[in-house]
């Protein structure tokens, strides 16, 4: 069992936890994450490492609602625990000094954002961050991100904080402003990645971004995380989760997305059924 | 005849024992749910069974064992009645008699050279191992080996499949501390997430590998070595003296085929294990699994029978399922057992096809694979007839679930982390065959990391080996 130290609900249906994983929290680095298994009849679920505290042995994960799983996972209460928790898997993200890096962060991928940012920043870069949400409420980790970036942009879809707009007609303005841009990170919805890659492609500037890829064990064995990039397939759990933004097919990973949607459905008309029948 | 004691006199023909059937569930019945398929043997057919071994001086069968059981010595005591005795006797060099009594392709080996059957069909060694175990646990008589005083020395076993658990069951009867390093959340590796319910239940593989609890094993799941903690970790800073790799062959391969990533389209090792370690086929539990209504499998080994079947399972009565193979029946790798049963379970052997690419729907959900008929050529290096494209056979198949069974290959964690273990270009590792040693000292290995998919006995026997070699080790250093 891996105890939940603490819990803190950040936005709507959006919630930190932190969890004692000794041995993960002493060898995880930027860009990595676990797969974690609430109980018995859970699946398993693959989530970012946000931070680590290699002293206290524990490791902090973002979970956002959305899903039966996950709708379970952040059910979860301080004291409780999780029946597995295994990493770090994947990767670590290639830290170096590129010189200025944009770094955006769509919805709750800013969780998965943050410590690349973090790390980006203990590499000597000037790191500019915009931290996107559709609005206000839903925005996270905006004092974090203030701290380890040189500029930090806040956008909401609606305008009800920052600029209004999406990350990628931000980052075009800075582009269009003549900025010099040596490397971009882009981490949210499918669809803003993708977004994010057509702003650099056509300028060469070289973009990575983090996919949020259906996996079981997270360790090369189902495959199911398969990704085009280039030519070539990649496993997301072994080879990734970050690969190159020019060259991955968004496309396909959207199609993934959506390949369980039914059972995702029939699971929570459960949970709602299940809740009314208590209440009746 | 039943109770007379057999003679060594194999020239007795008239009233020779037909070799005995194991009963078997109905196809009908046992497609509606994931039960076992095969009931075993009683006591008095394994009795029976028992009463055709020749009790050969030479024990040709012993030497087909990759774990050396003493097979002449188990079936002696079956004929006296002793079943808790010959599941002792069997345990004396294999840990898991129920699971191999259940997997194992005897018919290849102990049962291949098997005398009675140079002139009959042989003994059923297999039926007859599998009715010791099942008596023995169902008795509830396990009892533990003896163990020799603590050595001192402990030994990392890193992976939990046939290889690792044979090396700790060696280690541990030695008086060696053993930690068990799994991945995964359930030790057995392949024998958990791999072989479905219905072939090996997976109470059965806990009930066995619980022995190695019982024999004070550390065990630390979700464990990745490579990742979580490396090799020279685990020798330089935790003081393990040695190490066991048996991290198997775990990367599925793929038809590298366009449109092989549509949806509905996965592995079978992401199927398998869907069903059998996440156990999606039964509702309490939350991970999906997913079958339509026409299910394509390509491959023809053990794994594509199991994906086919299980699959026939999920969808239930009116999902078709095809095995679509390129050769012809008789090269088919699977055991001619599995076959049996797939074809029984109403599987269908699409056989000399081969596909070209898959055709995806509007919502990049695969539909229709487009295939090609084949015919046999020469032989090839395999010694098997090579599979030659038929000019113009090009035609449409339909499906709406694709599982592609084609082989494994290790993966990488250990060697990426641990350079000085040399590997083939395989990423297999390269180890002296009669110690089972690495490149790197104190490091040993066995099983499928070593020889690529191969089955669950070999891993076994390769584990014995290594475990000789290792208590040596121990010895020495």
């Amino acid at each position: 069992m891996y105890k939940i130290v603490s819990k803190e609900v950040l936005a709507p249906k959006i919630t930190r936890f932190s969890i004692e994983a000794p041995e993960v929290a002493k060898s995880r680095k930027p860009g990595q994450f676990v797969v974690i298994r609430a109980d018995e009849t859970s699946e398993r679920v693959p989530l970012t490492i946000v931070d680590s505290d290699p002293k206290k042995g524990t490791i902090d994960l973002i979970i956002q609602d959305a899903g039966f799983s996950t709708h379970c996972l952040t059910c979860c209460e301080e004291g409780d625990g999780f029946l597995d928790v295994l990493g770090p898997l994947g990767r670590p993200t290639d830290m170096h000094k590129y010189g200025t890096v944009v770094c955006v962060g769509g919805g709750v991928g800013t969780a998965v954002l943050y410590p690349i940012a973090k790390g980006l920043k203990e590499a000597g870069n000037t790191v500019v961050t915009i931290n996107g949400a559709r609005n206000k409420e839903l925005l996270i980790l905006e004092e974090e991100l203030a701290k380890v970036s040189d500029e930090l942009i806040i956008a909401t879809d609606d305008g009800s904080y920052g600029v209004k707009g999406f990350g990628s007609t931000i980052l075009q303005g800075m582009i269009d402003d003549k900025k010099k841009i040596d490397f971009v990170v882009a981490i949210g919805p499918t669809m803003m990645m993708k977004a994010v890659a057509e702003v650099t492609r056509p300028y060469d500037i070289e973009t990575i971004v983090s996919l949020n890829a259906i996996m079981i064990d997270g360790t090369g064995m189902c495959g199911g995380c398969r990704v085009t990039v280039g030519d070539e397939v990649k496993f997301a759990c072994v080879d990734g989760p970050e690969f190159d933004a020019h060259l991955v097919d968004f496309e396909e990973q959207i199609a993934k997305h959506h390949y369980y949607d039914e059972e995702q459905a029939c699971q929570m008309d459960k949970i709602i059924t299940d809740a009314e029948q208590e209440r009746a | 005849m039943a109770e007379e004691k057999r003679t060594r006199s194999p020239r007795k023909k008239p009233d020779r024992i037909p070799r005995q059937e194991m009963p078997v569930r109905s196809a009908q019945d046992r497609i509606q749910d994931f039960e076992e398929v095969a009931l075993g043997f009683d006591a008095v057919l394994a009795q029976k069974e028992a009463q055709r071994c020749l009790q050969c001086p030479k024990q040709p069968c012993v030497d087909g064992c990759p774990v050396s059981v003493d097979i002449t010595g188990f079936i002696h005591l079956i004929t006296e009645g002793d079943f808790i005795g010959a599941a002792r006797k069997i345990k004396e060099t294999n840990l898991l008699p129920a699971v191999c009594g259940r997997v194992c392709p005897q018919e290849e080996q102990c049962e291949q050279v098997c005398v009675v059957g140079k002139i009959d069909e042989p003994v059923a060694i297999g039926r007859l191992e599998r009715f010791v175990a099942d008596y023995e646990r169902n008795q509830g008589t396990v009892v533990l080996p003896e163990v020799a005083p603590p050595s001192g020395k402990k030994v990392a076993i890193i992976g939990s499949g046939p290889a690792g658990i044979t090396v700790s069951y060696e280690l541990l009867q030695a008086g060696h501390k053993v930690t068990i390093f799994e991945a995964l959340h359930e030790l057995g590796g392949v024998l958990i997430y791999g072989i479905p319910e219905f072939r090996l239940p997976k109470k059965i593989v806990a009930a066995e590998i619980d022995t190695i609890k019982k024999l004070g094993a550390e065990i630390k799941l979700n464990m990745l070595i490579g990742k979580t903690r490396t090799i020279d970790q685990l020798m330089n800073d935790d003081g393990f003296d040695a190490v066991f790799i048996g991290t198997g062959s775990g990367l599925p391969m793929f038809l590298k085929l366009p449109g092989e990533n549509l949806n509905g389209i996965s592995s079978a090792n992401e199927f398998l294990t869907r069903v059998n370690l996440m156990k999606a086929y039964r509702e309490e539990y939350a991970t999906p699994v997913k079958v339509g209504k026409k299910v394509a499998v390509f491959g023809a080994g053990n794994v594509a029978m199991d994906a086919a079947r299980s699959a026939k399972r999920v969808g239930g009565d009116d999902t078709e399922v095809s095995i679509v193979y390129r050769r012809a029946r008789d090269q088919m790798p699977a055991r001619e057992e599995e076959i049996h049963h797939a074809e029984e379970e109403g599987i269908i052997f699409n056989l000399l096809t081969n596909p070209i690419r898959f055709i995806g729907d509007e919502n990049n959900h695969v539909k229709e694979i487009e295939c090609v008929k084949m015919e046999l050529g020469e032989p090839d290096d395999s010694g098997r007839r090579r599979p030659i494209t038929i000019k113009g056979s090009e035609h449409l198949v339909e499906a709406d679930t694709v599982i592609v069974a084609l082989g494994t290959m290790p993966r990488k964690f250990i060697a990426e982390t641990s350079p000085d273990i040399k590997t083939s270009d395989w990423g297999t590792f390269l180890v002296d065959e009669e110690s089972g040693e690495t490149s790197k000292k104190g490091v040993f290995a066995g099983g499928d990391i070593v020889t690529g998919s191969a089955t669950v006995i070999q891993a076994m026997g390769a584990g014995r080996v290594a475990a000789k070699a290792i208590k040596e080790y121990l010895a020495e250093n």
